[in-house]
C-alpha cells in the first residue's frame, strides 16, 4: 500500500512540478515540446510491454493513437456530461472513452495474430495502421483529409498537468504491473515460449493482453494530442509516426521502462536539435539518421542504451553494489 | 460475360506480377524464417535503376524487344547486387542474433532504402521510360488483348519456370532446399550456407527486378515508396499460399490479383487496399499455413 501511494504521490507532485515550470518559465516552444515529450513516454511505454517485455513486434501505434485521438476528440465535441464546476472531471472521460476504443481495435487486431508463433503481428498492425489512416481520409464525419478543428482543449496549466500526469500514471501502471507476480507471464513468454506454455501460462491470453494494454494507452496518448493541438489531421499518424515510437523503444533498451523514458526524450529534443543541419543540406535527413541508427543498433549495440535495466538497477544509485 | 472473362485475365496479370514478388519473400522465409521486409525496397530500386539504365543508353529512342531485354538485365543486375548487399552488411552479422532482433534489422534497412530514395531520387513520381510499345493484339468482341498484358504474364512465367529448374534440378538447387529443411543439417554435410543464402537472396532479388521492369510497363509512375503496398500485398499472398512454399506463392500471387481485380470490378476500388488486409487476417484466422503450406510441429 506504502509504495502504490508513494508512486502515486511521486506521479503529482512531478506532473505539478512540470507544469508549473513550464507554465511560469518557459515559452511555447519549450511547452510544446514538454507536451511531445509527454505524449511519446506514454506511446513508447506502452509499446514496450508489447515489443519489449512480451517480445512480439507490433509496427502499429499511430494507428491504435489515431483511434484514440479521433474517438476522444468526437466524443467532447458532442458530449459534455459535467458542468459547472464539475467540468474537469470531463477530459478522463474522453480520455478513457478513447483508450476504451483503442484497446477494442488492438483486440481484434491481436486475436488473429498472436495465436500463431512467428512475426505475423509486425505485418498485421503494418497494414491496420495504413488501413485506419486510409479510412480516416475518406470518413466525412471526421473532416477526412481537411481535419478535424475545433476540439475543446484545456487551458495552459491545467493541459500541461493532464498530459504529465498521465504520462506519469502510464509508466506508473506498466511498472506496477510488469513488476507484478502476474507480469511475470509476460516476461516468460518473451523468454521462452514453449517453456511458457509447459509452466500452464496460457500464452495466447497473455499476449493479446499486454496488446490490449499496450493500445489503450496508445489510444489514450492519443487523446491527450487531440486535446492539447485542438486540431487532427490524418496526416498526423503516418507509419513513420509508428517507426518513431519503435526507435525510441529500440533505443531506450526494450525491456526496461525507464529506457523508454529516456528513448522518448532523445527521440523528440533530437530533430529539434538536428534543425541546423537541415537548414544547412535542404534535405530532410531525419528518417535517414533515424533508420541508420535502428540498423547499427541492432548490429552493435542490440540492448539499447538501458538494456532490460531499470533505473533502481544502476550502478550509479548503489555505492556498495558487488562489481558485476 | 466478357466483361468477366476480360477482368479475369486482368487479375491474372496482376497476379503474375505478385507471384514473382511473392516468391522473393518466401525463398528467404525458406531459409532464414525472416520476413525480409527490404524486398519491397529491393523492387522500388530496381524500377529507379530501369529508368536511369534507360535514359543512360537512350533506350527510349529504339523501343523494342532489345531495349526490354536491356531494361530488365539492368534491373536484374542492380536488384541482386542490392540484395547480395543487404544480405552481407545487414543480416550475416545477425545470423545467431535473437530472431526480433533480425526482424528489426530487416524493417530498419527497409526505411533507409526507402527515406534515401526520397533523397537520391526525389520523392516526387517519374514516369517509366518506354521501352516497349503498346498494342493491341487480339479483339474478341469486347475483350482485348494487349502487347504488354501477353509480355508480362509470359515473362513472369518464363522466370517462375526457370526457378523451378534452378531449385529441383541443380546441385545448388538441392543445397538450397536442404538449408530450408535444416539449417544446421545442411551445415553438416558440408554445404556452405552462407554462399546459399547469398544465392537466395540474389534469385528473389532478381525476380523483383523482373517485376519492377513489369509493372513499369504497365504502370508507368515509380516513385520511392511505390513498393511498400505492393510489398505488403505480395507477402499477403505469399502467405496465402503457405509461406516457405514455392508453388504456394505462386498459386497465393494469382488468387491475390483475381480477387483484387474482382473487388475493384464490381464493389469499388476504395477497398482495393484494404482487401489484402482484411485477406491476411482471414487467412491467420482459418488456415495460417497457407493453401500449400504444412502445419509445422514445433519441438522442444
Amino acid at each position: 500500500m506504502v509504495a502504490i501511494a508513494r508512486g502515486w504521490l511521486l506521479v503529482i507532485v512531478v506532473a505539478l512540478g512540470i507544469s508549473a515550470l513550464s507554465y511560469f518559465g518557459l515559452n511555447a516552444y519549450m511547452q510544446q515540446i514538454l507536451f511531445y515529450i509527454a505524449i511519446n513516454v506514454m506511446l513508447a511505454a506502452s509499446l514496450n510491454l508489447v515489443n519489449g517485455f512480451c517480445g512480439q513486434f507490433s509496427l502499429g501505434h499511430a494507428g491504435f493513437m489515431a483511434v484514440g485521438a479521433y474517438v476522444s476528440a468526437l466524443v467532447s465535441l458532442h458530449f459534455h456530461p459535467f458542468e459547472g464546476a464539475l467540468e474537469i472531471l470531463n477530459f478522463p472521460i474522453y480520455l478513457i472513452a478513447g483508450g476504451l476504443c483503442a484497446a477494442a481495435m488492438g483486440f481484434f487486431v491481436g486475436m488473429p495474430s498472436l495465436r500463431l508463433r512467428g512475426d505475423y503481428l509486425a505485418i498485421v498492425t503494418l497494414g491496420f495502421g495504413e488501413i485506419i489512416r486510409v479510412t480516416l481520409l475518406n470518413l466525412d464525419v471526421v473532416g477526412g483529409a481537411r481535419g478535424l478543428y475545433g476540439i475543446p482543449g484545456n487551458t495552459d496549466f491545467m493541459a500541461c498537468f493532464h498530459a504529465f500526469f498521465w504520462a506519469g500514471t502510464t509508466v506508473l501502471l506498466l511498472w506496477r504491473l510488469v513488476h507484478s507476480s502476474f507480469g511475470r507471464a509476460f516476461l516468460s513468454v518473451r523468454e521462452d515460449e514453449i517453456a511458457a506454455e509447459c509452466m500452464g501460462i496460457n500464452t495466447t491470453r497473455i499476449k493479446v493482453l499486454a496488446f490490449v494494454i499496450s493500445s489503450f494507452f496508445a489510444g489514450a496518448a492519443g487523446s491527450i494530442f487531440a486535446h492539447t493541438t485542438n486540431a487532427l489531421n490524418p496526416a498526423s499518424f503516418q507509419f513513420v509516426k509508428s517507426v518513431d515510437v519503435v526507435i525510441m523503444v529500440v533505443m531506450g533498451g526494450m525491456g526496461s521502462l525507464t529506457g523508454s523514458v529516456v528513448g522518448a526524450i532523445i527521440v523528440t529534443i533530437l530533430p529539434e536539435a538536428l534543425r541546423p543541419l537541415q537548414e544547412y543540406t535542404h534535405v530532410d535527413l531525419r528518417m535517414v539518421i533515424y533508420s541508420l541508427t535502428l540498423i547499427l543498433l541492432m548490429i552493435w549495440r542490440p540492448a539499447g542504451i538501458l538494456g532490460s535495466r531499470e533505473w533502481n538497477q544502476l550502478k550509479f544509485w548503489r555505492k556498495n553494489a558487488p562489481a558485476a | 460475360m466478357q466483361e468477366l472473362v476480360q477482368h479475369i485475365l486482368n487479375g491474372l496479370n496482376l497476379g503474375a506480377i505478385y507471384a514473382l514478388i511473392a516468391l522473393g519473400y518466401t525463398m528467404v522465409y525458406g531459409v532464414l524464417q525472416l520476413i525480409n521486409f527490404a524486398h519491397s525496397e529491393v523492387y522500388m530500386v530496381g524500377a529507379f535503376a530501369s529508368y536511369y539504365g534507360a535514359i543512360q543508353f537512350h533506350l527510349t529512342e529504339k523501343p523494342g524487344w532489345g531495349a526490354f531485354a536491356i531494361a530488365l538485365l539492368i534491373s536484374m543486375t542492380v536488384c541482386s547486387l542490392l540484395g547480395l548487399a543487404i544480405e552481407r552488411f545487414a543480416y550475416r552479422p545477425l545470423r545467431n542474433a535473437p530472431k526480433l532482433n533480425t526482424l528489426i534489422t530487416a524493417i530498419g534497412v527497409s526505411l533507409f532504402l526507402q527515406f534515401s530514395g526520397q533523397v537520391v531520387f526525389g520523392a516526387d513520381p517519374k514516369v517509366f521510360p518506354e521501352v516497349l510499345q503498346d498494342s493491341t493484339l487480339y479483339t474478341f468482341g469486347e475483350i482485348q488483348i494487349q502487347l504488354f498484358d501477353v509480355t508480362i504474364f509470359v515473362v513472369a512465367i518464363v522466370a517462375m519456370l526457370a526457378l523451378n529448374w534452378f531449385i529441383n534440378k541443380t546441385k545448388t538447387g538441392m543445397a538450397i532446399r536442404a538449408v530450408s529443411f535444416s539449417f544446421r543439417s545442411a551445415t553438416l554435410m558440408g554445404i556452405n550456407v552462407n554462399w546459399i543464402i547469398a544465392v537466395t537472396f540474389i534469385l528473389g532479388s532478381s525476380l523483383a527486378g523482373v517485376g519492377s521492369v513489369l509493372v513499369g510497363l504497365k504502370y508507368p509512375k515509380i516513385d520511392p515508396l511505390m513498393g511498400t503496398l505492393i510489398g505488403l500485398k505480395a507477402f499477403v499472398a505469399a502467405v496465402l499460399g503457405g509461406i516457405g512454399n514455392l508453388p504456394g506463392a505462386v498459386v497465393g500471387g494469382l488468387l491475390m490479383g483475381l480477387c483484387e481485380e474482382m473487388v475493384v470490378a464490381y464493389l469499388s476500388s476504395t477497398y482495393r487496399d484494404a482487401l489484402a488486409f482484411g485477406l491476411l487476417i482471414f487467412i491467420l484466422l482459418f488456415k495460417p499455413s497457407g493453401i500449400m503450406g504444412q502445419t509445422r510441429v514445433e519441438k522442444v
